[in-house]
């Protein structure tokens, strides 16, 4: 997209770098949770789970500010092309950021009961790492939307395969630890709520580069990458559910 | 596989009713069209957006000859309207301006009755051969230009002492009286209030049945609500002509983006 001068009316250039400041803002919370529920996780540590509970509330704070802010927006400026394009993103990636945010908060929640239970192996481990890579994703796809490069956004919604592809690993290990021992089941349980959760968020960070893309091109990237979530299909830890 | 369009903006393939091609305007030394190519469809509105000066309305004003008045205009290049060239030396300008009407930007009734400013070119240009025929245009036409049921009581009121959106509305049924194919309008609504603004909006919708409609505006909004077909003019040229909802979703002209978005284009 070539670079555009700035509005006649410099007024709607501070309103809209205002929105644009203000999902950055989001986006750095719903990043902090993320990687603080899986911390938490990891950790055992109850204390930073209830602060990641307690931190939702201000996610979704700026989400009702920031719809408000791209009404009021669209009411009094009736943006048009790349403005409206940036308009309507942002009010579509708060959406999705908070969404990210009420999974990560469901981490934590889940994360206060797992502590009160023995540890499955290195699952917690596994987790952390998938939640990572999450996080990257998120971090990307925000500094795309910032710097207008559709390159990294299309990076980002290719890197969900590999979040696809951890989620179907950790779903087996769940199956194993619990068909070893049935006592492993409610531990297994959350802990396949939460892998099931950071999948989940991987897909709502897709939906935001997808959002950059919209607004770099003004069109929707294809719909043609392949789905490696299979678990849908999995009949048991040692299928590989290929045969479908 | 394809779900119809969610409005009516999305046009199907009209037939071309004006055809222009390498239309080069001078005033005197001054290159005020280059070389503009269009298409213009038939039972379309299509609008003309663009920064003062940019030529729209001159080029509006090709479409019926009207630049022939001035004296140092020269017009080249070809418009066909039905593939006729209207600037062949056969074409008599006043029988074009029948059949291609145009409205001003400010309403101009004649200092007449509302009647005999509507019977006034059907009178001159032979159409109607008694009164009561005449009666039925007049009837017709202000019917048509959504303003019957506010004059049929007073048609012999004159013309000047309606509002300003009356006017509009009695020029414009003035404008279809003569049964013409193309209707152009320059900056119909820039002296109107928004009501009355609204009005002729809703007006120009329904217009679009019958004729092609040809609007300059200078209110980006208005070229957004009342047509299907944008064109954007920029220091004489024809720099994009497209569907309306894509001008202003998604331009493919830098130059278009920046007038469009209010940057300085």
């Amino acid at each position: 997209m070539t670079e555009l001068r700035e509005h006649i009316v410099t007024a709607f250039d501070r309103e809209l770098e205002g929105i644009q400041a203000q999902i950055m803002k989001m986006g750095g919370l719903v990043e902090a949770a993320i990687m603080q529920a899986a911390t938490s996780l990891e950790t055992r540590d109850e204390e930073l789970a209830e602060k990641v509970r307690a931190a939702d509330a201000a996610i979704d704070a700026l989400e009702e500010s920031l719809n408000d802010e791209a009404a009021r927006v669209i009411a009094l400026r009736a943006p048009t092309a790349t403005d409206l394009r940036v308009v309507l993103s942002v009010m579509r990636m708060t959406a999705n950021l908070e969404r990210i945010g009420d999974l990560a908060k469901n981490m934590a929640k889940r994360t206060t009961v797992l502590v009160q239970l023995q540890a499955i192996g290195g699952t917690s481990t596994a987790l952390r790492r998938m939640a990572r890579e999450v996080e990257l994703m998120l971090k990307d796809a925000l500094d795309a939307y910032i710097q207008r490069d559709e390159a990294l956004a299309l990076d980002v919604i290719e890197r969900d395969r590999d979040v696809d592809q951890m989620y179907n690993t950790v779903f087996r290990e769940f199956l194993t630890f619990m068909l070893e021992d049935p006592r492993n089941i409610t531990a297994c349980m959350h802990l396949h709520f939460i892998a099931k959760n950071i999948e989940r968020m991987g897909d709502h960070v897709t939906s935001i580069a997808e959002q950059v893309v919209f607004l770099t091109s003004g069109q929707k990237p294809d719909e043609d990458r392949l789905k490696l979530d299979k678990t849908s299909t999995t009949l048991g830890p040692n299928d590989t559910a290929d045969g479908a | 596989m394809y779900d119809a369009p969610h409005t009516e903006r999305a046009v199907s393939q009209k037939d071309v009713k004006i055809s222009a091609n390498k239309v080069q305007v001078y005033y005197g030394d001054t290159h005020a069209i280059k070389d503009v190519d269009v298409q213009i469809e038939d039972k379309t509105v299509t609008a003309f957006i663009g920064p003062s000066g940019c030529g729209k309305s001159t080029f509006l004003r090709t479409l019926n000859r009207m630049n022939d008045t001035i004296d140092i205009c020269r017009v080249e290049g070809d418009i066909l309207i039905d593939g006729e060239n209207i600037y062949d030396k056969r074409v008599d300008p006043v029988q074009l301006r029948a059949k291609v009407g145009m409205v001003f930007q400010k309403p101009n009734p004649f200092p007449k009755s509302i009647y005999d400013n509507i019977a006034y070119g059907p009178r001159i240009h032979g159409l109607a051969r008694n009164k009561a025929e005449l009666d039925d245009i007049v009837e017709k036409s202000l019917r048509r230009g959504a303003i019957w049921d506010e004059v049929k009581d007073r048609l012999d009121a004159p013309g000047t002492g309606l509002s300003g959106g009356q006017q509009q509305r009695l020029c414009i049924a003035r404008a279809i009286a003569t049964e013409p194919e193309v209707l152009l309008m320059d900056e119909p609504c820039s002296a109107l209030d928004p009501i009355a603004t609204a009005q002729v909006e809703e007006l120009i919708d329904e217009l679009r049945a019958s004729y092609s409609v040809v609007i300059v505006t200078h209110s980006m909004q208005q070229a957004a609500r009342v047509s299907q077909k944008t064109a954007f003019f920029h220091l004489g040229n024809l720099v994009e002509f497209g569907e309306t909802g894509k001008i202003f979703t998604n331009p493919e002209d830098p130059r278009t983006e920046s007038y469009i978005t209010g940057r300085i284009g």
